[in-house]
């Protein structure tokens, strides 16, 4: 599964490498916990490990990216650490935004950023419903697009479109298949 | 059971069930109340109703085929969130409109934005018992949903632009029918606003109801005229202006109190910045390919973009994840209709069971979006 034709165009993307102050002070201030930080077509982004997600984003707070924009989770099924976690920060009422991303592996528990953003709350929970991610520290971690009793997680890529529970299909709704 | 001491009066906690099929919840929406008298004194959400995994049907998508399921997330606003769409493959397409398709896509968004704030409007009233403004708004409603038809022949899931520009050329006589509109409309304002902003019952009913401050808006993420009623002037057209928003002249309109009253203001006046623009934009419309040159087989680089816009109800964002193949790797929606309507149990807090209705009805929200 790992080798590709040589012939494909590049594989990763093309970011450009992105330094400045700003930058610099947050490299400062988390020492060896900012592992990337770079532009794709103007998005900025810093790549930082799991564990400094939640300090990060209170240290940000205080210097001007103050408003949690959204929150989701790519899966790469591939990949050692498979869920890549995406904050989309933004200056309240200006036009500045930044991305941080983190990678953990299936099955590990992330903090849950409630604390600094109560916005928070939904976003994780419906990552939760989707991806099966856990956040420790979230004050009411349920399902909450799908049916509580449902079981798997339908936004991982091994999960298939037309797959459901049905289990559960069954039994509530007296159907063989919803599609 | 408890072994606290009961007397009648703090015996009578109450949870009462509304929705999901409620008149007032504005789409299958369950919220369970728990009640203290006429007291709200916590909520709960029950989503998922109308849950169709938008999102995982954009995996298995090519990004054209894509473009129409947009439409049925906010069905009341379709044409923005077809702008979002389209916006956001260009962008990680390094792609642009053409002259012509932008300054059409202005005027058909902020039709349409009319079109959603009127939906608001009337439903709202007949939340709090007046019936009248419906049957105006829906007249009003009705023009603009004739213009879309004349365009592209559906009223509510449009599907009015393509990637890189137009779906159609623009027919005969739409300046004049757009022109024809704006002439009109703001006559039409004046009507609702003296059927309303002066009403003593209307008043009574909505303010200090449901305020939301901006500190509050700001932690729960809330976009939109419900934060700009906070008194942020935050409207992503002036800060992250797109489709060439930058050349027309207009204000943000801001509330004080965040309450439902300002919230209300707030709407009816972005109504008349609406045709505002569309009166600068009409009289402009360049000529030229509806068209840009986008590859007919869409296959943007390995890469990954957000793209946001105002749409009527806040900040609908597109976060794409390309891996150069044919369908997007990963497509999320940040749907503004969700993230507010999360700030519902804040402004319920406190409020009358009365005022609950007004509440959910101020917040605008469309559950096609909000469950995906």
């Amino acid at each position: 599964m790992e080798e590709k034709p040589s012939i494909k165009p590049p594989v990763v993307m093309q970011a450009e490498p992105w330094h400045d102050e700003f930058v610099a002070g947050v490299q400062q201030h988390f020492e060896g916990a900012i592992l990337d930080s770079a532009s794709y077509l103007g998005d900025r982004f810093l790549l930082v490990t799991p564990s400094v997600v939640v300090d990060l984003a209170r240290h940000l707070q205080v210097h001007g990216f103050d408003f949690l924009v959204d929150f989701t989770v790519v899966d790469y099924p591939k990949r050692e650490s498979r869920f890549e976690l995406v904050y989309i920060l933004a200056k309240f009422g200006g036009s500045e935004r930044l991305r941080i991303k983190t990678r953990i592996p299936d099955g590990a528990v992330i903090a849950s950023l409630t604390p600094v953003y109560s916005g928070a709350n939904w976003m994780e929970r419906e990552v939760y419903d989707m991806f099966g991610i856990r956040f420790d520290g979230h004050p009411d971690l349920r399902r909450i697009l799908l049916p509580d009793e449902w079981e798997g997680h339908p936004l991982r890529k091994e999960y298939g479109i037309t797959q459901m529970d049905e289990k559960w299909v069954k039994s509530n709704l007296g159907i063989e298949s919803g599609q | 059971m408890s072994t606290a001491p009961h007397t009648l009066l703090d015996a009578n906690e109450l949870t009462l069930n509304m929705g999901p099929q409620h008149p007032s919840t504005h789409g299958v929406f369950r919220l369970i109340l728990k009640l203290d008298g006429e007291k709200v004194v916590g909520t709960e959400s029950v989503l998922g109703y109308l849950h169709r995994g938008v999102e995982k049907i954009g995996e298995q998508r090519t990004y054209a085929m894509f473009a129409p399921y947009v439409d049925r997330m906010d069905y009341i606003a379709a044409v923005s969130n077809g702008l979002g769409y389209c916006l956001a493959v260009e962008k990680l397409l390094s792609a642009e409109a053409t002259p012509r398709a932008q300054v059409v896509r202005v005027i058909l968004t902020e039709l349409n934005r009319i079109a959603s704030h009127l939906l608001w409007l009337g439903t709202h009233a007949l939340d709090a018992g007046a019936i009248t403004p419906l049957f105006y708004t829906m007249r009003e409603r009705e023009e603009i949903l004739k213009i879309f038809e004349n365009y592209c022949g559906a009223r509510l899931t449009t599907h009015a632009f393509r990637i890189g520009g137009l779906q159609y050329q623009l027919y005969d006589g739409f300046e004049e029918q757009v022109q024809a509109f704006i002439d009109d409309f703001p006559a039409k304002l004046d009507e609702y606003e003296t059927l309303l902003t002066g009403n003593r019952i209307w008043r009574d009913r909505l303010q200090g109801i449901g305020i939301l401050t901006a500190e509050d808006c700001r932690k729960y993420s809330v976009t939109g005229p419900v934060l700009r009623a906070a008194g942020v002037p935050w409207d992503l057209r002036k800060t992250n202006p797109y489709s060439g928003y930058e050349q027309y002249e207009f204000d943000i309109p801001v509330g004080k109190n965040g309450d439902t009253f300002d919230r209300y203001l707030v709407r009816m006046q972005e109504m008349r910045e609406s045709t505002r623009i569309i009166r600068q934009a009409v009289k402009q419309i360049p000529d030229g390919p509806i068209m840009a040159k986008v590859p007919k087989v869409i296959k943007p680089p390995v890469g990954e973009i957000y793209m946001g816009i105002e749409a009527p109800k806040g900040e609908l964002g597109y976060f794409i994840v390309s891996d150069a193949s044919l369908n997007p790797y990963r497509m999320r929606v940040r749907p503004p209709s969700f993230i507010n309507l999360q700030a519902l149990d804040k402004m319920i807090e406190g409020a009358l069971v009365a005022d609950v209705v007004m509440i959910i009805g101020t917040l605008d929200f469309v559950m096609g979006e909000v469950d995906r």
